[in-house]
């Protein structure tokens, strides 16, 4: 039947390799960063009208998502179930997906299975070449531009249009999207009017900020490749197993279009996205739009199961991409990142998000599910500064309608990333030998009042009891903040001297 | 009733003032507290930059010095937190799972200082006198860790003299976040900014938390900025009588 399955390698595939599963390769796709987040972040956080784009825009979606979440009375049974459901399909992913694909064989689809990036991109492009067409129309999809499907294309002389209103912009703009929902979220109107001017080519000269008449430019402008395009790619929001269905939600109409009129239609789904029944869908069909538009149901719900002679794409081709997943599935606390439904409400609630914008975390998935995905998808070390790119405030798991636990898997994340750096034999850093040394320090009392006592030797750099300037890395604190100066007495000494009990 | 007193590295060496408050307006209430010589820290920082190895002795040790003891009780929603959360999955996920039963148990006997004095003492009125204009800034793990929700404004609401204005933006996170602070300091410091601009929004003249380290961390920006706003202790306001502070 496949080639790869579930990532594994087929039997005499490549030897010698890993007995873990594969992450996704390095040099294709987006995934990965140029620099380590802090450094992308600083950037980010010069850019103000990036900052006042970012700002208005999060809070918006903040309240009308939590407006939405209010009017249900069961939303609490809502995430449990949805938490449920995903944790119990991941239990048994190998046998949902084997039901996927005969589903989708029985009713006319053809199924590929895809180990990684490289794969998926050259089953793409061969479908495409296979049937003669040199251009192709898409829907929104995380996946394809997880995996670089567009610059793949392009290599092979195919031209992929994006049709959703701000993955156009994004293409437009040659620019990178920044939010999974809202693309371009980073761009106000008076930017995207000028992009539409600038590049479009059809655009009315006269043409203003107004929402309505950028709408109206795009639809202008992407009607002709609808009607042409023979191709149509998209990605899936869900696959029902039960019956080989595929969904996409969406918002503009665009998608209906991508998903009823070419004569082939490709989905790249990663593996993650199958769940078993019907009755689940119900479920995440609830959850998903208030989660992410905050809206009680979105425009567009478009599902199609194999072909239907004479109606709609009459080829249908289904690519199940791995690239890193079940890499992420064999670690059983770092599993759950692979719940997410990609609704984007833990990047709207966090603070750290909220100030630097999604192309500080240098992959498609930003934001806090972004820092736990990204890096066990890439292997840790490819992005080890993400799941440090969160202060643990816990917004994230509030908002989450799977109810991932981001805080935890960060701190798990973070523990994987020293232990691996261990295991390595890499030399310490001054960071390792620092927190070696305060839990030597702390384990023992002796030891620790006389790292106090020590410590009060601080006291000689400070003046009216502050502290203005510390020596690296504490300097990272004093460049924009005081620090107390040590007390004459700890608390310990008090104690002692007031004569209360020792115990 | 018997409490120890979990006073915290952070407030032992920093901030004694805020044990010396926990402990005074403890015994005005009533009770005995007392203090194990033996602990240290509660390994929090370790944890949550990824040395859980490292965290593994200070786990052992806070469980060894207080597992004698009913109730545990300590000035911080952020270690309280830790210590519910943390503890046992850092000795299971290193093979200990002796020590975690242990850990989950203690766990479920500690108490940030509101939820002790609200869900285990029965108290919201503490006797306290504090004539000042105070914004409560509500710490991130106090409140989505422990969820001791509107606990400590209701402490505060029975404090005479106390004039208590609301926080815009309460719940976002003044980007303290531990190691963060100084790992991804930059975006730490865009997320105080906004936090200070709320404070002195309200025209307080004391910003207040349960968490020593987040007023560490608001206190040393309004500091640096020469704002005119001080940051207190929820312990410290508690502790306040018509006599003074202790």
């Amino acid at each position: 039947m496949s080639r790869t399955f579930l990532g594994l390698p087929a039997a005499g595939g490549s030897g010698g390799s890993s007995p873990r599963a594969s992450t996704a390769p390095r040099g294709v796709g987006h995934l990965r960063g140029t620099e380590p987040f802090p450094a992308a972040a600083r950037k980010a956080l010069a850019d103000s009208q990036l900052r006042r784009n970012l700002g208005k825009a999060t809070a918006t979606i903040r309240a009308k998502r939590a407006a939405a979440v209010a009017e249900l009375p069961d939303w609490e049974d809502l995430r449990n179930a949805g938490q449920a459901i995903k944790a119990e399909t991941m239990r048994h992913l190998d046998r949902h997906l084997a039901q996927l694909e005969a589903e989708v064989q029985a009713r006319g689809g053809t199924v590929h299975w895809a180990r990684d990036a490289t794969e998926a991109n050259q089953i793409v492009a061969g479908l495409i070449l296979a049937t003669g067409s040199r251009e192709a129309v898409k829907v929104k999809s995380l996946a394809t531009d997880e995996i670089g499907l567009n610059d793949a294309l392009a290599a092979a002389g195919i031209t992929a249009y994006e049709t959703d209103l701000a993955e156009l912009i994004i293409q437009l703009g040659r620019d990178r999207p920044s939010h999974i929902l809202v693309p371009a979220i980073h761009r106000n109107r008076a930017e995207i009017r000028e992009i539409f001017l600038r590049e479009m080519g059809d655009a009315d000269p006269g043409l203003t900020d107004e929402p309505a008449a950028l709408a109206e430019a795009a639809r202008l402008h992407l009607r002709r490749k609808f009607l042409s395009a023979r191709v149509g790619i998209s990605g899936a929001n869900f696959a029902v197993a039960q019956t080989g269905t595929l969904c996409v939600l969406e918002s503009e109409g665009n998608g209906r279009m991508c998903l009823t009129l070419p004569e082939t239609l490709i989905t790249v789904m990663g593996i993650e996205k199958v769940i078993p029944s019907w009755r689940d869908l119900g479920v995440f069909l609830q959850l998903l739009p208030r989660s992410s538009t905050g809206e009680r149901m979105n425009p567009y719900t478009t599902m199609w199961t194999g072909v239907t002679p004479g109606d709609g794409p009459q080829q249908f081709h289904l690519v199940l991409l791995d690239n890193g997943r079940t890499a992420a599935l064999a670690d059983e606390a770092g599993r759950p990142a692979l719940h997410c439904i990609r609704c984007s409400a833990c990047m709207n609630v966090c603070p750290v998000y909220e100030r630097t914008g999604g192309h500080a975390y240098g992959s498609v998935y930003p934001g806090p599910i972004g820092a736990v995905l990204s890096p066990q998808l890439t292997g840790v070390e490819d992005n080890a500064s993400l799941p440090y790119a969160s202060s643990l405030c816990g917004a994230c798991y509030d908002a989450c309608p799977v109810k991932i636990d981001i805080p935890s898997l960060l701190v798990h994340l973070r523990a994987r990333h020293v232990e691996e750096a261990r295991a390595a034999r890499r030399v310490p850093g001054p960071e390792a030998v620092t927190m070696a040394a305060a839990s030597w320090v702390m384990a023992d009392p002796r030891r620790y009042a006389a790292a106090q006592r020590a410590g009060r030797a601080g006291r000689a750099l400070s003046r009216g009891g502050r502290i203005r300037s510390l020596p690296p890395p504490l300097s990272a604190w004093t460049r924009a903040r005081d620090m107390p100066a040590p007390p004459p007495r700890t608390f310990r000494q008090w104690w002692r001297d007031s004569g209360r009990d020792l115990s | 009733m018997r409490i120890a007193l979990f006073v915290t590295c952070l407030a032992d060496t920093l901030f004694p003032d805020v044990g010396k408050a926990t402990t005074v307006l403890l015994e005005r209430l009533g009770h005995r507290v007392e203090f194990p010589q033996a602990q240290t820290c509660c390994g929090q920082m370790h944890v949550n930059t990824g040395y859980q190895r490292e965290a593994l002795p200070l786990i052992r040790r806070f469980v060894d010095t207080f597992e004698p003891f009913d109730v545990i009780v300590t000035p911080s929603g952020s270690c309280a937190g830790s210590i519910r959360h943390q503890h046992a999955m850092v000795a299971r996920r290193h093979g200990d799972p002796g020590l975690a039963t242990r850990a989950e148990a203690l766990g479920n006997r500690t108490f940030e200082l509101s939820q002790l004095l609200t869900d285990v003492l029965e108290v919201e009125d503490v006797g306290a006198y504090y004539p000042h204009r105070v914004t409560y800034h509500p710490t991130c793990h106090s409140l989505r860790l422990l969820r001791v929700g509107d606990r400590p404004l209701r402490l505060l609401r029975h404090v005479a003299g106390l004039d208590l204005v609301e926080l815009p933006e309460a719940d976002a996170c003044c980007g303290f976040g531990g190691t963060f602070a100084l790992k991804n300091s930059d975006t730490s410091t865009a997320m105080l900014a906004d936090k200070m601009r709320n404070v002195l929004g309200t025209r307080a003249e004391v910003c207040a938390a349960g968490d020593s380290s987040c007023l560490m961390h608001i206190g040393g920006g309004l500091s640096r900025l020469r704002a005119g706003v001080r940051t207190v202790h929820l312990a410290e306001i508690l502790a306040s009588t018509r006599d003074g502070s202790p």
